[in-house]
């Protein structure tokens, strides 16, 4: 990891190299967001917003206020949307997620374990934000990609079993963090690739769950949008 | 045929307290704030409200929706699916002041379908061995009493039994009305409107633009003016 770029900019650089040209995708609010801002040239995504569209467009140059007909992303920001996009109610939108009609969805992490739990809508006693779309998407996408820091001030994330409240139960697909990659394949974790610089000992020192180390290990390579 | 157009001052005639009310919006975004403004002026309490979420107590973000009954403590209990941007209804949940059935979005919006559609319930994945199970529930089926959302294995697959949602009201926002109800809405203001006009007893629309019938071609009509009892729109 280059030591300009954070952690998270370095997660989504990635992440970005996961999808393909055509997919539809539902990216979660925060660092699954910055995802979009590295997609490589020629790959165009149409882009889910939970809230009911198809077809993620750019914040608008002139803002619409508050009170007035407008379009928001999930999070109520103002946002577009592209030629081609659709919109529908909340359940044809959900019906999309859980319905298998997502190439991916990228949600962020508080905890993965080793049986491809997440958990990430809440933190008892300190966060209860609600967990808003983030089941029907895990439960339905057809690959969910984690996207997490790989410890949160020396806390270990990634673990045998998660003790903060599920956000569903053996769906994680892929999970990327700033020093390693890791997919689940056949319910089996396994690191496929590290971050440049870091070893599979650090990675397993920073890693309570049990993983497998592939045979084509590699190193990791990221999007060089930008750079 | 009889005028659907309702004067804001006479919503209060729709309301009492500890009534169940499903507001349609997500972030406020599609949440009608006239009809929110009346409920508030009509002085009601302890109301049951079910929506997608409590959109934002930060009037700077996006505009409060709900959140003005919150913050006037006129709810009892909410089934919402996020309050995380609302700080005054988080406080009020960890407070014991509001109670708050959290769901998730795609369970709510298929409840209130189910509810409107005539249908006993919702089988989703959506939530199996997570807390969601754990809301406790008042439930018999097939003569067995349920405390919790049971879970049916189904040709060897879990799906979790959510229950039907209904309100006595339904206060949704729309672009555009025809006179006899139907109703345009623009993008991102759909989201659970269309789905709560099935869903409760009376169902009122507050709309930006009114028309004449047949301004708005049948294939454009996002609700059917049958399920609009009642339009509040601008002079």
């Amino acid at each position: 990891m280059t030591q300009e770029m954070s952690a998270k900019e370095f997660i989504a650089r990635r992440i970005a190299l996961e999808l393909k040209d055509g997919d539809t995708v539902n990216l979660g609010i925060g660092l699954p967001t910055l995802v979009a801002n590295y997609l490589p040239p020629g790959v165009t995504l149409m882009l889910q917003s939970e809230n009911g569209f198809l077809g993620i467009g750019p914040v608008p140059e002139e803002i619409t206020p508050i009170g007035q007909p407008r379009v928001v992303n999930a999070g109520g920001a103002p946002c577009s949307i592209i030629p081609g996009g659709s919109t529908f109610d909340t359940s044809i939108s959900f019906a999309l997620m859980r319905g298998g009609h997502l190439d991916a969805c990228v949600l962020g992490g508080l905890q993965v374990d080793e049986n491809a739990d997440l958990a990430n809508w809440m933190v008892p006693g300190k966060s209860v934000p609600g967990m808003g779309g983030a089941m029907d998407l895990a439960v339905g996408a057809k690959q969910v990609i984690v996207a997490m820091e790989h410890t949160a001030k020396g806390e270990k994330k990634i673990l045998k079993k998660c003790d903060l409240p599920l956000t569903a139960k053996g769906r994680v697909s892929t999970l990327v963090t700033e020093k390693a990659l890791f997919r689940f394949h056949d319910g089996k974790l396994v690191l496929e690739e590290y971050a440049p610089g870091v070893s599979v000992e650090e990675i397993r020192a920073e890693t309570e769950a049990s993983f497998i180390v592939s045979d084509k290990l590699k190193e990791m390579v990221i999007s060089q949008v930008g750079l | 045929m009889k005028s659907k157009r309702l004067e804001i001052d006479k919503v209060a005639s729709f309301l009492h307290d500890g009534m169940t009310i499903m507001y349609g919006g997500f972030m406020g975004n599609g949440t009608p704030p006239r009809l929110i403004q009346a409920i508030l002026d009509s002085g009601v309490k302890d109301l049951t409200m079910i929506g997608d979420d409590t959109a934002f107590s930060d009037a700077t973000k996006g505009p409060e929706g709900v959140g003005l009954l919150i913050r006037n403590k006129r709810i009892r209990k909410m089934i919402t699916g996020h309050i995380g941007l609302n700080k005054e209804a988080q406080r009020q949940m960890i407070a014991g002041e509001m109670e708050i059935e959290l769901c998730p979005i795609g369970s709510i919006a298929e409840r209130i379908r189910a509810g409107g559609s005539g249908l006993g319930g919702v089988l989703t994945p959506t939530g199996v061995g997570t807390s969601v199970e754990d809301v406790p529930q008042d439930l018999t089926v097939n003569g067995q009493k349920y405390t919790k959302k049971p879970v049916f294995n189904i040709n060897g697959r879990d799906f979790l039994y959510e229950t039907p949602l209904r309100a006595e009201l339904a206060v949704l926002e729309a672009v555009q009305a025809d006179k006899a109800g139907n109703l345009v809405y623009y993008t991102s203001m759909r989201n659970h409107n269309p789905l709560m006009a099935l869903a409760a007893d009376t169902v009122i629309a507050e709309v930006h633009q009114i028309v004449e019938v047949g301004c708005i071609d049948p294939d454009h009509v996002m609700t059917p003016g049958v399920l609009v009892d009642y339009l509040v729109y601008p002079k």
